[in-house]
Formats: C-alpha cells, structure tokens, sequence
C-alpha cells in the first residue's frame, strides 16, 4: 500500500512537471539554431532545469532538430549523465574509480545503501536523494571520494558517511 | 595593441607583483584542493589578515602536485623565500599569521619547504626535496606558480611566445620542429605527433579542424584536470601553434562535463584569448584565423576514442567506426582533423619557446621528454607528477611516492586505467618509456599509475577493471560487447568460490581474441588487466580456484571472520556491535560466530579491544575454534 502512494506521488509530480515543460523548453531551444550537434548540449541543458529528459521534451527537442525521435532517445540513454526519470534533490555519487576502490570505496557505497534504502541509480521515495556512481571525479589523492550536490568529501570511512548522511537528513 | 604591447603590459603587472612590498599568499584551488578544504583556509586567512589588519595578496593557484600534503599555502614576504605550508588545518592558520608575518617566526616545524633566493631557518628548498628532486616540469610547468584565471600571469611566463614564434614559421617548419622534438601523443597509444600532423597536413581541404581530448575517462587519473585547472592557456595555445600548422580555423576542446572547475577556467582563458585578439580573424597580425568551442561530454568512457569523440561533437551516440579512414583524412563532418590530448598541447607550447633539441635532450632515444603521471592507491605521497621518460618505477614510487604507507609491501604498480596492466613488485626498475611498458604487457597510458599493495587481490582487482570496461563497452562489436561479459562472468565465479579448473585457458583464450578482434582501443586494450594479471599472478587465481581461498583476504566469499579462543576475553562488545546477531557468547565465555548468519561486514574485527585482538579473519577455517561458546582461557 505504502508503496502505491509512492508511485502516485512521483506520478503526481511528473504530470505537474510536464504542464510546465513547454514553457520552458520553448525558452532554452531559442538560443539554438536547430543543428544536429546541438542535440547533446540541449540535452545537457534541459537535464540541468528539469533534473532529467521529460519525454514530452525529447519529442519537441526531436521536432525542433528534425531528428527521429528514435536518434534523441538513443542520444538520451547512451551517455550516464541523462537520466529520463526525475532525480532526488541531492544527488550522492560515490567514486568508484581505481584509487577509490583500492581504499575502499565498495565499503563506503555498501552503507550509504544501506542507510537510505536504495541501489545505485535509485531515488528515494520521498526524491530526497537519488545515489549515483562515478568511474572516477579525479581527486584520487583523496580516495575514497563522496561528492554530494558537487560537494566534495574526501578520506571517507562508512562511519564518516554515516555522520555526514545523518547531519544532511537533519 | 599589437602582442609586444600585450606582453610588455603583463611583464610589468608580473614585475610589479614580484617586487611589491605587500605579502602575497598563494593558495592551491584545484578540485583537489578544494575538496581538503582549502575553501575553508581560505575563509580563515581572510578573515585572520583583516583582523590583525595585514595587507597581503592572496591568489588562488592551481596545483603544484603535492595532492598528499593538500590543503596548501605558499607565503611570500617581501624579500625572503617563499615557504610553503601543506596539511593545513584551520586552526594553524591564525598561528602563522602571528608568528610568520607578525613575529618574524617562520615555524620551520609546519613548513614543507622554501623556494626563491636566500635560506630561512634550515627550512629545505621544496625543489630539494625527495618528492620534487627527480621532477622535471615541461608541460606542468606554471601549474601552482601563477594564477590561472590571469592570461597576464601567463604572458609574464613566456606564455604566447611560442605561438608568435611559430607563427613566423611557415606550417610545414612548425611540423618538422614536433617531428624533431620526438614528442609522441600523451593520450595513451604514442603515435608521433608531427607525423599524424603531417598527414591532416598533407590532405587536400579547406575546412580542418583541430581537437583538444579532454576527455580524461581513466579511473585513477587526474592528470589532465589538473593541467587544464592549473594552466589552461598552456594547453589553447599548443592548439593554436597546431591549428596553424595544419591549417585549421575551428578547434574543439572535449572535456568530461565532470570537471566544472576545469570548464570553468577554459571559458576564462578563451574570453581574455579573444580580449587579447589571440582567437578570432587576425591572430598577432599574421593573418591565421582562429576560433575554438568547448563541447562537454555527457559521461561514457569510449569517448576517449578519438572517432567516438568526433561522433559524440556531431551529436550522436559516441560509437566508434573502424579506421581507415583515420581522423586526419576524414574526421570530424567527414573534414580532416587532428585530435591531440591535453598534456600534448601543452608540452608543444612549451617546444616553441625553447626549441626542440632542449625538448629531446630529456627522455629516451624512442620516448623523449616528459610524461605526467597521477600517483594515486596505496601510496604515502600521492599526487600529480612530471617526470623524464625512463626514469625508474622504482624512483617513482620509493623516492617520489615515499613508498607504501604502514609498512605493507608493494604488490603492484597499475599503469595505464582499464586499458593497461599490472607491473608486479619485481619489475620495480624497469624504465619508465612506450616501448618497456609494452613489454611488460601494461601500456603508457594517459597517466594513472596506481599502487597495490599486499592487501588488494589481483583476481578481484581484474574483476574491478573488467566491471568498468564492460559496463562501458559502446555494444557496438560483438568481441567487445561479449567478450567483456563473458570475462566479468568468470572472473566472478572465480572471487566468488565457483572458479572452476580450465577457468584461467578460458580467460586467457576470450583475453586473446576480444583483443584481437574489437573494433577500437576499448576492446582492444580492455583483455591487459587481465593478461598481465594472469602473467604474473597466477598463483593468486589458481588459489581461488582450487583451495577457495583468498591470498590477500579480500574477496568476501572467501574470507570469514573467527574469534580466537585463547585471546576472547568475553567483554561481550563485539556481539552488540554484530549488525545480524550473528556472534554467541555471554560474559567470560569465549564468543563464537555463526557462519551461517555472519553477513562478514569486518565490525568485530574492528570493534574487538586491541589489548585482546581475538577477531581475526582468515580464509579457511582455523582448527581450534569451538562451535559454542566456551569459558574464556583465563576463567579454565
């Protein structure tokens, strides 16, 4: 039953989301000139207003480049960074990049799964936090590495997590 | 304002920055930086020199490449050699204020080193030091020195200088001075870079392009962010001399959109570029025409490949096609095109300036010049490191690295991300160049070079690679798409107990063909984890294949946690730490754990006093432990 609610809430969310793509869509296109390499930059900017690629949007997006629809949504889920359901409000992505995992980084990735509920690549029900993972952010001088909303935290134990997790939910 | 102008007035910003009679304080703000927390230090000192009303510049300044020693400040008072502070904590900050700029007292006992004229308080000169002594600093070499938000900076440092030399050059000389310098693409594969201009030279076209691979996907690498972070006008300015060379108008920097600081830094440089007339239709009045665009990718490894690249800029899914045709005769939109990665163009803008042979008397008869490398794994002095080719791993890692944190013994050195492979322990002299890394079975690479040591075990560290490449192969050939899965596959029975014999054949046979047969460097290169892995640690897969047992007691399946009955004094403590209930025992008797229910999370062993240290975790079963609780030895 609790978990009907929770469908009809992000459903609840997603109807209300795309009255409003229009909108906004219409406004980002237009500083576009409708060339086919524009396509991964406008994806990139309407995943950076709407946290994702509403559908309706990669439609229009197709329309406006005069591409098949089939060529936007294939764009949409090659690269990692697009996602086509509406991510949390902070986003927590662990590293598990060579550095990272040779100090630990499955370790850290386990608790924080543990804590939230949720399996990388999911949200939580409430889309209070959605769990990512990356090869690597590079600042492997800091392994483990967990970047939450851009944030980076360095040195990370499952038990610093844990803090941080816990201070974030307050 | 013609370029001597431009540089006169940045020489004499630089002069009067030098010679000001203000402190100056530099603060490392790369990504790494950051993330210690040099945003907070920054706050503190701040706050610190306006309350104690000292007048000082503060600048922020990429990386040096002393990651281990981040966060970091450089201090520079008027007439005395800057001395460097690393490992800051807040704290410390208001301290040396006080004591430094007030009192006089440099704190030699919080300094890392001192650079610039004179000696202060037998503080060693940074340069001096055990991690810098065997750098050598060509394509890094104004990373942590100047600001890189300042064209100025740059200009000061010679910057410029050697596009306006090549630009009195004709192209085809500027070709010939790279073929001379023996510098050869940094990305990874090696391939001569005048050469590969030479052909985008050689085909007929009116349109070229040129592309900056900042597409720096290895996990484990960092070299590249760091560079673009530290000195972006370094690397746009080789793309010009290259541009130029070549006869492109329109260059492209692709860049992993995971690097915003890096992004951040290019759009600077590129809008003081076209302030200072360096981009646009008449660069320093030689007539080259010039624009360039920054594409961020959109996350996916195989980007790195320079025709999934160009795929990608074109707006589409980033598969690769087969080659010929190469890029340079039909890259991007079907135009010739030169893709370079980030620390090749910034090594060529600093072959300008100084010539090639300066260039070629550093490095190996076939691996000339420098080659950066991110330290990173189990290593005491991580961090981002220029050194001649050929130098020893040895020197890299003892001398520059420190070696292996708490006296763990080195195992292997990775080279190369998911496309190279393991050095063991007793190739730790070999020669850092192309051709002795090829040998070994492992490749230059980009740069990552991670430290295992005896705690990481290489089956589950082959697994670790193949669960990347795999889950980052494009699917678009069969060897690749397939033959990583089936390697993974295996690779996980054999961590999780159900290797089987003739596993290891198995690997070794898919490893031959998928590198054989794939389509691009991707599958080409993803079989050399596990090649190399298997080369030279056979023993630690025929362990987890025929005893089940984990050398390294790493992989979970393999290990299990006891409590040894001669050390458990029955405190109790580590059976209400169990998350699953899983550990018997009551006060005085020796604890048990249920196998069964043991979900082998490791909280015992790290809860367990050290005075008892009874937890242990072993792979296979040791003979003594009870199957029940027991009284504790000292009770019997």
């Amino acid at each position: 039953m609790e978990n009907l609610t929770v469908t009809q809430d992000t459903r609840g969310l997603l109807s209300e989301q795309e009255t409003t793509v229009d909108d906004r869509l219409e406004e980002i296109l237009s500083s576009y000139r409708g060339r086919e390499d524009e396509l991964i930059p406008i994806l990139q900017q309407v995943q950076q207003v709407f946290g994702y690629l509403p559908e309706l949007a990669m439609k229009k997006i197709a329309k406006f480049l005069n591409l098949p629809e089939s060529s936007v949504f294939g764009v949409g889920t090659f690269y990692a960074q697009f996602k086509l359901i509406p991510t949390g409000r902070n986003i927590i992505r662990v590293c598990r990049g060579t550095a990272c995992h040779v100090r630990g980084s499955a370790q850290i990735l386990g608790e924080i799964q543990k804590q939230l509920g949720i399996s990388v690549g999911e949200t939580t029900p409430d889309l209070e936090y959605s769990l990512e993972t990356t090869a690597c952010f590079g600042s492997c001088a800091l392994a483990p590495v967990v970047v939450i909303n851009n944030k980076v935290y360095g040195k990370m134990t499952a038990k610093k997590i844990g803090e941080i997790l816990n201070k974030e939910a307050q | 304002m013609n370029f001597e102008e431009i540089k006169g007035q940045a020489e004499l910003q630089w002069k009067l920055m030098q010679q000001s009679d203000n402190i100056r304080i530099l603060i490392g703000m790369g990504t790494c930086g950051r993330a210690a927390g040099a945003e907070d230090i920054l706050d503190v000192l701040n706050h610190e020199l306006a309350e104690q009303n000292i007048k000082a510049d503060v600048s922020p300044v990429g990386c040096i490449g002393l990651c281990y020693a981040e966060p970091m400040i450089e201090i520079m008072k008027p007439g005395m050699p800057s001395v460097f502070y690393g490992n800051l904590a807040p704290e410390t900050i208001p301290e040396i204020i006080k004591d430094y700029l007030i009192n006089g007292n440099p704190r030699s006992e919080l300094a890392l080193g001192i650079r610039g004229e004179g000696t202060l308080d037998g503080i060693p000169n940074l340069f001096t030091l055990p991690v810098l002594k065997p750098q050598v600093r060509i394509s890094l070499r104004n990373c942590g020195n100047i600001n890189p938000e300042n064209i100025n900076h740059y200009i000061a440092s010679g910057g410029y200088e050697g596009l306006a030399k090549a630009l009195r050059m004709n192209p085809q000389e500027v070709i010939d001075e790279i073929k001379k310098s023996g510098l050869r693409g940094r990305g990874g594969a090696g391939f001569p870079t005048g050469v590969k201009w030479q052909f985008c030279h050689d085909v007929a076209g009116d349109i070229k392009y040129v592309i900056c691979n900042a597409d720096e996907g290895d996990p484990g690498a960092f070299m590249d962010r760091a560079l673009l972070e530290g000195d972006p006008h370094a690397v746009l300015e080789g793309i010009l001399i290259g541009a130029y060379a070549i006869g492109a108008t329109e260059g492209y920097v692709y860049i992993r959109a995971e690097y915003p600081l890096a992004i951040q830094r290019l759009r600077i440089a590129i809008r003081q570029m076209e302030k200072y007339g360096l981009l646009g239709n008449d660069i320093m009045g030689s007539g080259f025409r010039f624009n360039i665009k920054i594409k961020e990718g959109a996350g996916a490894f195989v980007c790195g490949e320079e025709t999934a690249l160009l795929a990608s800029i074109e707006g589409s899914r980033g598969m690769p096609h087969s080659r010929p045709p190469f890029p340079a005769q039909s890259g991007l939109w079907g135009k010739p095109t030169s893709i370079n990665n980030v620390e090749t163009w910034s090594n060529i803008s600093a072959i300008f300036p100084k010539g090639a042979e300066w260039y070629a008397s550093y490095g190996t008869e076939k691996s000339k010049g420098t080659k950066n490398f991110s330290l990173a794994g189990k290593i005491v002095r991580t961090g981002l490191i220029e050194v001649p080719m050929g130098i020893s791993l040895r020197e890299i890692v003892y001398d520059i690295g420190g070696g292996v944190p708490e006296g763990k013994r080195l195992k292997a050195v990775q080279t190369g991300g998911p496309s190279g492979g393991f050095i063991p322990e007793d190739l730790i002299d070999l020669p850092v160049d192309y051709e002795s890394l090829a040998q070994a079975g492992s490749i230059m690479g980009s740069g990552g070079m991670v430290i295992i040591d005896e705690d990481t075990c290489m089956v589950d560290m082959t697994k670790f690679f193949l669960t990347f490449t795999q889950a980052e192969s494009c699917g678009k050939c069969i060897p690749c798409r397939w033959g990583t899965k089936q390697m993974l596959d295996i690779l996980d029975n054999i961590t999780n107990g159900r290797g089987r014999l003739g596993d290891i054949e198995l690997l070794q046979e898919l490893a031959e063909s998928v590198k054989d047969n794939s389509l691009c460097g991707l599958g080409q290169t993803a079989p050399n984890p596990v090649l190399t892995s298997i080369r030279y640690f056979r023993d630690e897969y025929e362990k987890h294949i025929s005893k089940k047992c984990c050398p390294a007691l790493h992989c979970q399946a393999l290990i299990s946690y006891y409590i040894l009955p001669d050390k458990c004094e029955g405190c109790m403590i580590c059976a209400r730490n169990c998350p699953v209930q899983a550990i018997e025992g009551s006060k005085r008797a020796v604890h048990v754990i249920d196998q069964h229910k043991c979900i082998k999370c490791g909280s015992c062993l790290d809860i367990c006093p050290s005075k008892f240290s009874a937890v242990v975790k072993v792979t296979g079963k040791p003979s003594d432990s009870p199957e029940k609780p027991i009284p504790v030895a000292s009770e019997a």
